[in-house]
């Protein structure tokens, strides 16, 4: 941890900054973008994370055979793979009801927060609220249980 | 002839404002992700942050096993901000101009030295109880719209796949039924 390169954060830094700056420039930093998205009328959204997925889809694809490990971290390059169970969907379904409501997620509020949107911090501080109630829930219940919890 | 003048109209109806912004938005969104990974095999999702950050201020289990990454997603979070702000700066203040921005579309602009901001309209009661459960889900749910959505759908994981369809589905069928309560914006 301590002795990890020198460049980790300042790269991991920039690689934001251009995330960021895609978001804002999608407008998906743009609730109201979204939920014209989500009522069908303007159908262009998903080309944003579409398009992400491409071009990340290749790099994940490809890095693997050009190199062992990455340079800032000597980590292996693996694809974002997370096994499958009920909670996936339970979670992708609650998910869905707080993004239809607020055409807000996660990385487009930090980004709208960038782009002078104040008032985002109501659903920031709402995505904090529920983060924190099922996370002391689920810690409660893990504690509780005996076996391992295998989630993530 | 190939354009057919009903079909283009239809496209016009379905994408007012084309797709450009979009994919070229998504592409960097993509490139943020990827300048990441290629330095440091991390295929880096948004929302961990949430839970990550918690574990400052909070010694649950399910926070405390983000310690280790809860640094540099600070400093994800924080370069995602000054993104947007960069964009504000840039294309919103119109200092660079493309015809793939257009002001004044949603929101209210605003000016703060010389920085045209942008903010919302949507009511301050939808965004709160909304980001509770997307707080929530995404929590669950293993990822979000950059963690599934970008990550696990590039790296063709069914489980991200599985997750996509999900929020996608019932994030429409949400906002379909929200609108048509009459609750606007």
């Amino acid at each position: 941890m301590s002795d990890r390169h020198p460049l980790f954060k300042p790269l991991i830094f920039v690689g934001g900054i251009v995330f960021g700056f895609g978001l804002g420039f999608s407008h998906m930093a743009r609730p109201e973008v979204v939920l014209n998205f989500l009522q069908f009328d303007d159908l262009g959204l998903p080309f944003v994370m579409f398009g992400a997925a491409i071009v990340s889809g290749i790099a994940f694809a490809l890095l693997p055979r050009i190199r062992d490990a990455a340079p800032l971290t000597g980590d292996p390059y693996e694809r974002r793979l997370k096994p499958f169970d009920r909670n996936v969907l339970v979670g992708g379904a609650i998910f869905g009801v707080g993004w239809g409501l607020s055409g807000i997620c996660p990385g487009a509020a930090y980004a709208s927060l960038g782009t002078g949107n104040v008032t985002i911090l109501w659903a920031l501080a709402g995505m904090f609220v529920g983060a924190y109630a099922q996370g002391y829930w689920r810690s409660r219940s893990q504690s509780r249980d005996t076996s391992p919890a295998g989630a993530d | 002839m190939v354009t057919d003048p009903v079909l283009l109209q239809t496209g016009a109806d379905l994408f007012p404002n084309g797709i450009s912004r979009y994919a070229v938005g998504g592409l960097l969104v993509g490139l943020g992700t990827v300048l990441i990974y290629i330095g440091t095999g991390i295929p880096a999702g948004a929302s961990t942050f949430l839970e990550s950050t918690l574990s400052y201020v909070s010694d649950q289990s399910r926070f405390q096993q983000y310690v280790g990454s809860r640094d540099w997603r600070l400093v994800f979070t924080a370069g995602i901000i000054l993104g947007g702000l960069a964009f504000a700066a840039t294309f919103q203040s119109g200092l660079v101009t493309s015809s793939l921005y257009e002001p004044g579309t949603t929101g209210q602009l605003y000016e703060v030295a010389g920085v045209t901001l942008w903010t919302t309209d949507v009511q301050p009661w939808r965004l709160f109880i909304g980001g509770i459960l997307v707080g929530i889900g995404t929590r669950v749910g293993k990822g979000c719209t950059s963690g599934h959505g970008v990550c696990g759908v590039g790296s063709a994981s069914k489980t991200s796949l599985v997750g996509v369809v999900t929020f996608l589905t019932v994030a429409i069928g949400t906002a379909q039924v929200v609108a048509a309560l009459g609750v606007s914006p």
